[in-house]
């Protein structure tokens, strides 16, 4: 789409979109470039010189079983942490869609975990499941549960989605809640005339015609828990026990900030580049049916 | 219309009764863990490192939050609320202007490069702080900007759903208010802040909400740049809070600080209620 009525000239332009153009060229462009340049090079353990390995970083990484198994760990953590969100998500906004009064006060309330930034929401759920101090540990030990996430890798992985997924929660309820408002009630009146129950009108009217919503929400939440989630993963485990929460973002920060291993963070990045190029071509080209849908 | 547009295929009776206890279940498991914050920002450390601890608040609400404000642990509580309040505005209004200026240009004129401008601009969409963070680094060090506020604001502004949103909106107005501005001889600029920049301020409100609590909520980016515990944020701060080793965390004033670092951008969700709903689903399509 283009305007037929526009302005002459070209240098005011220019001028307009120059702070745009010089901070993405400084602080994008150029980065990201230098991310591939040295995805390309081992540097010597002085840091003085570099030497050219071509794809060699890339193949050891490849071959590299813990980059294999941050893999591995990425995928089942996203996966975990879109489940955990989207069901709870829908299952509040259906109910809240069957009442007519006070689901604006229930709104107001679901909305908040969405501001906890991930950070902090690592630090609330840390603080109930402290080995030491914990509330829900305490009352789990009670039970004759021994929690103890600082060294099993299962429960540290079940904090961290759980911790990811909670504000999460907020986020895919208000899309679901608008989703369902908008679905025409005519249709599910007449479905309700011919006798189908609730969960059979939800089932079969419902579902689907809220499914591009649901598929949205999916790409979505797998672009969050693949990058927004550093925050979680820090605060709790940062990254173990043994490498068990390490996923693809905490790991191009542990080798390039703390293993100061740039060559292979460098190139750590790059795989991640395509990783997310991949997911927004999915999304775009999702968005595009959705603008015919 | 509500009565009309639910009709006869809501709850009523029992069913609606079951109905609100669920959502009212729902709400406070989802509440929970924020709760149990807030307690904790109220009680003595005693109280918490003896399990259990209580659930309802105690007396010591003061004594923690001024503690927490005026000394923290490393640095007080309030400058890493100044903090973060200097950075999350820095990048709300930062990315807000840049857009609004860019968006104009790529609408309103035809200029050389101008598709070239505007796929290099696409790019940026793809690709996250996170994913590029030793180069970034790299490039703010050259600067000299750690520790500092641009170093803070400009690397996270570097990036294109604000120009995005500001294109489509620009696509809806109607060429006749163009047409009439220059047939007015009104400069571009004048069109630009007397015609299109009121008409978009549903649109700036909206974004504005969303790109405040983006820069707010920021983790990874000031925890690399900000080694000096002065220009700490908040929500990077509290985990500097705790100790390391075998020391036992200071929690009370811990936990008042969670508490602290989520109400500036609770207040912005909760009082802009529609302006955010609206802000999130625009920045998503």
């Amino acid at each position: 789409m283009e305007k037929r009525v526009t302005f002459k000239g070209w240098l005011l332009p220019l001028a307009l979109i120059a702070p745009q153009v010089v901070i993405s060229a400084v602080f994008f462009f150029y980065p990201a470039a230098q991310a591939i340049w040295q995805s390309l090079f081992i540097p010597d353990p002085f840091g003085l010189s570099a030497k050219f390995v071509g794809l060699g970083n890339f193949e050891f990484l490849l071959s590299d079983k813990f980059y294999r198994a941050s893999f591995l760990t990425t995928a089942v953590f996203s996966i975990l942490v879109t489940l955990c969100s989207m069901i709870p998500a829908l299952f509040l906004a259906v109910i809240a869609d069957r009442l007519i009064k006070g689901s604006g006060v229930y709104r107001t309330m679901l909305i908040w975990p969405y501001a906890v930034a991930p950070a902090v929401a690592g630090v609330l759920w840390l603080f109930m499941f402290n080995t030491r101090v914990g509330v829900v540990s305490w009352y789990l030990g009670q039970l004759g549960y021994d929690w103890n996430h600082v060294l099993n890798g299962g429960e540290a992985m079940g904090l961290v989605v759980v911790a990811s997924a909670w504000g999460r929660i907020s986020y895919n309820f208000l899309f679901f809640f608008a989703a369902l408002q908008s679905v025409p009630r005519s249709v599910i009146e007449a479905a309700a005339i011919d006798g189908a129950h609730f969960w059979r009108r939800f089932f079969t009217i419902v579902l689907p015609l809220i499914t591009p919503t649901a598929f949205f929400l999916l790409v979505v939440n797998i672009v969050y828990s693949f990058f927004e989630t550093f925050g979680v993963i820090h605060t709790i485990t940062a990254g173990g026990p043994q490498q068990s929460t390490t996923i693809l973002v905490y790991k191009v920060f542990s080798d390039g900030f703390v293993g100061q291993d740039l060559g292979s963070s460098a190139a750590q990045s790059v795989i991640l580049l395509f990783v997310v190029g991949l997911l927004t071509v999915i999304q775009f080209k999702y968005i595009e049916k959705r603008v015919h849908y | 219309m509500a009565s009309e547009r639910h009709g006869m295929v809501e709850k009523r009776g029992a069913g609606l009764w079951l109905t609100h206890v669920f959502m009212i279940l729902g709400v406070l498991v989802i509440f929970f863990p924020i709760w149990l914050a807030f307690v904790a920002s109220t009680v003595t450390q005693p109280e918490i490192v003896q399990p259990p601890m209580p659930l309802w608040p105690g007396d010591q609400f003061w004594e923690n939050y001024s503690r927490a404000l005026l000394s923290g642990v490393n640095v007080p509580v309030s400058t890493m609320l100044l903090n973060s309040f200097v950075m999350a505005m820095g990048i709300a209004v930062g990315k807000i202007v840049i857009s609004l200026l860019s968006a104009f240009a790529i609408v309103y004129f035809r200029f050389p490069g101008r598709t070239t401008f505007f796929w290099l601009i696409f790019l940026t969409l793809m690709l996250p702080v996170e994913v590029r963070i030793v180069p970034t680094f790299e490039v703010v060090a050259g600067f000299g900007m750690l520790n500092s506020y641009s170093g803070l604001i400009f690397p996270l502004i570097a990036s294109a759903t604000a120009t995005f949103l500001f294109r489509q909106f620009f696509l809806t107005i109607p060429d006749e208010l163009a047409e009439a501005a220059r047939v007015d001889g009104a400069r571009p600029m004048r069109f630009f802040v007397d015609i299109v920049v009121p008409m978009s301020r549903t649109n700036i409100a909206a974004l504005f909400v969303i790109l405040f609590i983006y820069g707010w909520n920021q983790y990874l980016w000031p925890l690399l740049i900000t080694t000096d515990p002065e220009m700490n944020t908040i929500v990077m701060g509290i985990k500097q809070m705790f100790p390391s080793g075998d020391d036992v965390a200071e929690w009370p004033v811990i936990m008042a600080t969670s508490i602290l670092a989520m109400i500036p951008p609770v207040i912005v969700v909760v009082s802009m209620q529609k302006l955010f709903v609206r802000g999130l689903v625009d920045s998503e399509k």
